[in-house]
C-alpha cells in the first residue's frame, strides 16, 4: 500500500512540477519575446563559458604549482581576470534568459556602480551635492528607461545626456553658489555621466534594435530547415502531426542569431581586444606609446591586439548579420575605441594618482578598470550597426 | 570597512571617530558585527533627536543615548551620564569633536574624552576614520549620493598615567588622523 501511495504522490508531484514548468515557459513567452533560443549565440555562449570554466580551473591548478614554475603574481591576475569574465558571463547569459528588461537593469547597475567608482575618485565640492544627487537618482536610471523604451526613443535617448543632463548639471551647481573651480567641477560630473552611464547604455540598446543584413533584408530569419528530420516541405496540417510540440515549434522556429548574439559577439570582442592588446605588448612590447599615463600600453600591443581582434571578429562573423569584410572592419574601429577607451580611462587615473579604481576602497572590486574599453566602443558599435544594418 | 591593528571584540570599548555626517553613527554602528553591535550605544545630542517621532524612532533602533546639551547640571554632567548608563555592559560611540565639521581638517578634541577615560581607564579607547561620509551627506542636506565610503578601525589606547589632558587629546585626534593615510 505505502510503495503505492508514494508512487501516486511522486506522479501527481511530477505531474504538477510539469504543468508548472509549461505554465512558467508561456508566461515566459508572453511577457519576453526575446528569450535566448536562436542556436547560433547558445553555440558561441555555451562555448566561451566552457572556455573561461576550462580556464578557471586551470587557473586553479596554477594557484597550487611552487613559485619557481608559475609566477604568483601572474597567476593572481590570471585568475582574478577569469573570475571576472565568468561573472560577467553568468550576469549576460543570466540576463539573455531572463530577457532583455533584465539585461538593461543589469547594465543600468554597473552604470550605477561604475559612476560611484569614478565620482568617488573626482573630487567634488560641497556645492556639487544637489547636482550630485540628481546626476545618480534621475539621469542614470532615465537613460536606461528611455533605451528600454526602444527605438522610437532614440532621438530622446541619444540626447538626454549630452544636452539635457550636459545643460542642467552647470546650472544646479551655480545656483549652489560656489564658483571656485567651476568649469573643472561640472565637467568632471559631465565626463563620468557621459562615460559610465550614456556610453555604456548603448551596449544594451543593440537589443532593441531591428536588425538586417546589409542588403536590407531582416536579419534574424527563422531557418527553415531547422527541424532535426531534415523536413524541407512544411509540416502537412494532419491531427496527428500537430502534436503541442510541434505546433510550438511553429510558433517560435529556430533562429539562426539574434539581438542577443551581436551583444556578446561585441562585449566578447572587447574583452578578447583587452587581452591581446596586454599578450601582445608584454610579448613584443618595445615602443610604449605614453609613458606618463601608461607604461604598459605600447604601438606593439596595439597592434597585435587589433590583427587579432580582426582575426577573431572574422571567424565569428557567423553570429551577427555581417559579412566576413564587414566583420573585419567593424572589429578594427572597435579594437581602436577599446584602446582609445582603456588610454583614457588610464590618463585620469594616473592625474588622480590611484592604480586602478579598485584599488579607491578596500573590498570594492573596480567596475569601471573591467569596463572602460567597453565603454568607449558602444557608441561606436551602436551606431554603425544601427546605421548600416537596421531597415 | 576595515581593521587596522585591532580586532571586533563585545568587550567594553568606546569608539571616538571624526564626525562629518549624520549618517556617521549609524553607518559605524551597522559596520559592527551583530554581536558587538548588540552591546554598542552611539552617543546623540538629545535636542537634535528627541525632536519628532521620526527622528526619535531612528534613535531607538540605533539603541542611541540621548545626552542632554543644554541642561548640564553637578553629578549630572554628560560623562557621568554615560558613565552610569554603559555600566559593565556597553561599549560606546562618540564623536569627541563635538558637532559636524565644514572643513576638510578635523577640529580638536573636546575633553570629554578625557574624563571618560579618566574615570573609567579600563575602556579600551578605538579610534575610528571614516572617509567620504561628508561627501555622501554633507551637513545641511537631507538626501545622500551613494558615494563609496571607507570606515577604518585603529588600534586600541588608553589614557597614559599621569598624561595631561591636551597630551592626551592630541594624542588621541592625531590616532585618528593617522588612520587616514593607511
Amino acid at each position: 500500500m505505502t510503495p503505492n501511495l508514494l508512487a501516486h504522490f511522486e506522479f501527481a508531484w511530477l505531474a504538477s512540477t510539469a504543468d508548472a514548468t509549461a505554465l512558467l515557459a508561456d508566461w515566459w513567452e508572453i511577457v519576453n519575446p526575446q528569450m535566448l533560443r536562436d542556436q547560433r549565440t547558445n553555440i558561441l555562449l555555451g562555448t566561451v563559458l566552457g572556455l573561461l570554466i576550462l580556464a578557471f580551473f586551470i587557473g586553479r591548478v596554477l594557484k597550487r604549482q611552487p613559485e619557481s614554475t608559475a609566477n604568483p603574481a601572474v597567476v593572481r591576475t590570471f585568475n582574478l581576470r577569469v573570475r571576472a569574465w565568468l561573472l560577467m558571463c553568468a550576469m549576460l547569459i543570466f540576463g539573455f534568459v531572463l530577457g532583455y528588461s533584465v539585461t538593461l537593469v543589469m547594465f543600468g547597475l554597473i552604470s550605477f556602480w561604475a559612476l560611484r567608482e569614478f565620482i568617488t575618485m573626482t573630487p567634488t565640492r560641497r556645492g556639487d551635492h544637489r547636482a550630485l544627487f540628481w546626476t545618480f537618482m534621475l539621469f542614470t536610471p532615465l537613460q536606461y528607461v528611455l533605451v528600454a523604451q526602444g527605438g522610437n526613443f532614440y532621438a530622446i535617448y541619444t540626447v538626454m545626456i549630452p544636452v539635457y543632463a550636459s545643460l542642467f548639471i552647470p546650472a544646479r551647481i551655480a545656483f549652489a553658489g560656489d564658483p571656485k573651480r567651476f568649469l573643472e567641477r561640472t565637467a568632471k560630473i559631465q565626463a563620468g555621466l557621459l562615460i559610465c552611464v550614456y556610453s555604456l547604455s548603448h551596449a544594451p540598446a543593440i537589443l532593441t534594435l531591428r536588425l538586417t543584413d546589409s542588403a536590407g533584408k531582416p536579419w534574424p530569419q527563422a531557418a527553415q530547415t531547422a527541424s532535426p528530420m531534415g523536413e524541407t516541405e512544411p509540416m502537412p496540417t494532419t491531427p496527428a502531426a500537430t502534436t503541442p510540440k510541434a505546433a510550438a515549434d511553429e510558433r517560435t522556429p529556430q533562429q539562426l542569431g539574434s539581438n542577443a548574439g551581436v551583444l556578446f559577439f561585441f562585449i566578447l570582442l572587447v574583452q578578447l581586444n583587452d587581452v591581446f592588446q596586454y599578450g601582445w605588448g608584454i610579448l613584443l612590447g618595445k615602443h610604449v606609446i605614453a609613458p606618463e599615463i601608461n607604461a604598459s600600453r605600447t604601438w606593439e600591443g596595439l597592434i597585435g591586439g587589433c590583427l587579432c581582434t580582426v582575426l577573431v571578429g572574422v571567424i565569428l562573423c557567423w553570429v551577427t548579420p555581417f559579412r566576413w569584410d564587414q566583420a573585419a572592419v567593424i572589429s578594427l574601429i572597435v579594437a581602436l575605441m577599446g584602446y582609445a577607451g582603456g588610454m583614457t580611462m588610464s590618463a585620469i587615473k594616473r592625474d588622480r594618482g590611484v592604480k586602478d579604481f579598485g584599488s579607491l576602497v578596500q573590498g570594492h572590486a573596480g567596475v569601471l578598470d573591467r569596463i572602460d574599453s567597453l565603454c568607449f566602443a558602444a557608441p561606436v558599435f551602436f551606431h554603425i550597426t544601427r546605421f548600416f544594418f537596421t531597415a | 570597512m576595515r581593521w587596522h591593528e585591532s580586532q571586533p571584540d563585545p568587550c567594553q570599548r568606546i569608539y571616538f571617530a571624526n564626525h562629518t555626517s549624520h549618517l556617521d553613527a549609524l553607518v559605524l554602528w551597522s559596520s559592527l558585527p551583530r554581536l558587538v553591535r548588540e552591546v554598542t550605544r552611539p552617543v546623540a545630542a538629545k535636542d537634535y533627536w528627541n525632536k519628532g517621532p521620526i527622528r526619535r524612532y531612528i534613535a531607538d533602533c540605533f539603541n542611541a543615548m540621548l545626552i542632554d546639551r543644554e541642561e548640564i547640571k553637578v553629578h549630572q554632567s554628560p560623562v557621568d551620564v554615560m558613565i552610569r548608563e554603559i555600566g559593565l555592559k556597553y561599549s560606546l560611540i562618540v564623536f569627541p569633536e563635538g558637532t559636524r565639521n565644514h572643513e576638510e581638517e578635523m577640529q580638536d578634541f573636546k575633553s570629554g574624552l578625557y574624563y571618560l577615560s579618566k574615570k573609567r581607564p579600563d575602556l579600551e579607547l578605538v579610534p575610528v576614520y571614516m572617509d567620504n561620509l561628508n561627501r555622501v551627506l554633507p551637513r545641511g542636506e537631507f538626501l545622500p549620493v551613494p558615494l563609496l565610503s571607507c570606515i577604518t578601525f585603529g588600534p586600541p589606547m588608553w589614557l597614559e598615567a599621569k598624561e595631561s589632558k591636551v597630551d592626551f587629546l592630541k594624542r588621541a585626534r592625531e590616532a585618528v588622523r593617522r588612520l587616514k593615510d593607511l
